[in-house]
């Protein structure tokens, strides 16, 4: 799974976005990711649940994610079936939360100031290399640490759980 | 080598004589805690995991607050799943509609953490927790859920930032003023990562009350934590309350700080954050004219005894502006009967605001007080951004009780000097 290189079009957002744009709280009476998956970035744009495809990439500026602890946000996003989100950084807690949720997050310092919207994507889970095929240009996002790429291999935090109580 | 006090705490848990910044480590939490919102999806993930029992039913809480008393059926459903496991796993720590109060109010009020603690919490403002001099952070369900079935957590040790305060406040100043000022100062991403430790003279000028607040928004600044030195304020707080035996910790003088900030509070003015982020502040004296419709008194930045009793000795006598609603939320059940004995509740309704049962309510948009399409609220709770209290283009403005119940008098952003 690690190997996978995710490919889509490029979502441009600013800097601080923060969870209640992300998904926000008036939709937390569910945990399913399809319906939270309605509402992705609505209070960002609003356009963002109708356009969003399969595989397309989230990029923003620093600080991606910052506000609550809300486990929704890297659920909603998954749940519209963005890829990954590229950002300058992100927030302690949707980090942590990204990676449990097994949503590959790539922070890079160069790649949000040089994509444009809807540039094609690929990119390369295990060397972190962010590929831009519409301006045919190449960044780099800050390795995962190994022990975060056993967590995605996983399959997540639980999964890493399920495994060490010895549970199918 | 000096450790800080959020090092100490950590090293305690981990079973290590030291730690230092960086260092990736496993933690025994005294506490793990989650609420309607959060729980419900730990709930899940615990009980996919095979789970069948939480590693202590004395040290996972769980409290009900944010849609609660339940504002529609699928919040309910929450709190059905909510309760139900509480009642299921045995839980000691959990309350109920007309037990509950706003989490990060209730617990330290309860006596359910204390100094010295570890404490986990699927709620971003379990960081609340640092005033009391415990290192308590902020995570996802799913770490919660972890936590829940071992007792145990992995944590980075973070860069400590120290804040060092002196001089005493002047009337009208809280620890309200005091997070924005620092959170205007260093921005929402300024202590990304890391602990803010508060020390100096000065703290001690600070009431539990204020350190709560200040400590309540660290996550503002994008802070893992932020603690307080326990101190003989701690102390008289604790006693008699807290469940367990504390345990003091506080820095060594040749502990090691990523940076340093030096804040005079007796300079300290009220500090009122614009839309759409807590780092945008202003002094109050450079607020312009801010009309409102909407004032909130409450959540677990400052619904608190003190933040009351502020703003009903402003309001006593006085009538809230016409056009204006005010909503007054005591964070707790303990509080709400205080505040009634004392007569601040029937301040409150004499000067038509209202007074809500304790929830988180409003603060996060999620009911008892929503914005429609472009309206204005100022409000003593935590963030301000883009559709937090309802409609995408209402605005939110935060601010400390004093300015809170100036500004539900004139109907539009005043300091208290304007109403006396």
């Amino acid at each position: 799974m690690s190997n996978k290189v995710l490919k889509g079009k490029a979502h441009m957002f600013g800097a601080d976005v923060d969870t209640d744009a992300i998904i926000p709280a008036r939709y937390l009476t569910t945990i399913d990711p399809v319906e939270l998956a309605k509402h992705v970035m609505e209070d960002a744009d609003p356009e963002f649940p109708k356009k969003v495809k399969a595989g397309d990439v989230i990029v923003a500026q620093k600080n991606f994610g910052c506000g609550s602890s809300r486990e929704h946000a890297p659920i909603a996003i998954k749940g519209a079936k963005v890829s990954c989100v590229i950002a300058k950084s992100f927030a302690r807690i949707f980090y942590r939360n990204a990676f449990n949720m097994g949503l590959p997050i790539f922070e890079s310092a160069d790649a949000p100031d040089r994509i444009k919207p809807g540039d094609e994507l690929e990119v390369d889970m295990s060397t972190g290399v962010i590929k831009n095929i519409t301006r045919n240009e190449s960044y780099h996002a800050a390795p995962i640490p190994p022990f975060m790429q056993q967590l995605i291999e996983a399959g997540g935090l639980m999964a890493s759980i399920k495994k060490k109580m010895g549970v199918n | 080598m000096g450790m800080t006090i959020t090092e100490k705490v950590l090293a305690a848990h981990a079973g290590l004589k030291e730690v230092a910044p960086g260092q990736l480590i496993n933690c025994k939490v005294d506490i793990a805690l989650a609420n309607d919102i959060t729980a419900p999806i730990s709930i899940k993930e615990f009980r996919q995991a095979g789970a069948t029992k939480v590693f202590d039913k004395d040290k996972v809480a769980l409290v009900p607050d944010h849609f609660a008393p339940n504002k529609d059926i699928d919040s309910a459903n929450q709190v059905k799943m909510v309760r139900e496991f509480a009642l299921e796993q045995n839980l000691t720590h959990f309350w109920d509609v007309g037990r509950m109060g706003v989490e990060h109010t209730l617990l330290p009020e309860q006596g359910v953490v204390g100094p010295g603690d570890l404490v986990i919490g699927a709620d971003s403002h379990t960081c609340t927790y640092g005033a009391l001099g415990a290192f308590a952070s902020g995570v996802g369900s799913t770490d919660l859920a972890a936590a829940m079935i071992t007792g145990e957590a992995w944590y980075r040790v973070p860069e400590t930032m120290l804040f060092s305060l002196k001089g005493k406040p002047a009337k009208w100043i809280t620890g309200k003023d005091v997070i924005l000022y620092i959170i205007g100062k260093i921005g929402v991403d300024g202590a990304l990562y890391k602990a803010m430790e508060y020390t100096g003279d000065g703290a001690a000028n600070l009431s539990l009350d204020d350190r709560f607040t200040i400590c309540n928004m660290a996550i503002e600044a994008g802070a893992k934590n932020g603690i307080f030195t326990p101190d003989a304020k701690t102390k008289a707080y604790v006693e008699g309350r807290f469940k367990r035996t504390p345990k003091y910790y506080a820095s060594d003088t040749d502990a090691k700080y990523c940076e340093r900030m030096d804040i005079d509070l007796s300079t300290m003015e009220l500090q009122v954050a614009f839309p759409h982020l807590p780092s945008n502040t202003r002094t109050i004296s450079n607020v312009g004219t801010v009309k409102v419709d909407q004032v909130v008194v409450g959540s677990c930045t400052n619904g608190r005894y003190s933040d009351l009793k502020i703003a009903a000795d402003l309001m006593r006598g006085k009538k809230v502006a016409k056009g204006v609603r005010m909503i007054v939320i005591p964070a707790t059940q303990d509080i709400y009967k205080q505040a009634m004995k004392d007569g601040l509740l029937e301040v409150f309704i004499d000067a038509e605001a209202v007074v809500s049962t304790p929830t988180c309510g409003p603060c996060l948009g999620g009911h008892m007080g929503i914005l429609g399409a472009g309206e204005k609220a100022l409000t003593t709770t935590n963030r301000n951004f883009v559709g937090r209290m309802g409609h995408r283009t209402s605005e939110v403005y935060l601010a400390g009780p004093a300015v809170a119940a100036a500004t539900a008098i004139t109907g539009k952003i005043s300091s208290p000097e304007d109403v006396l």
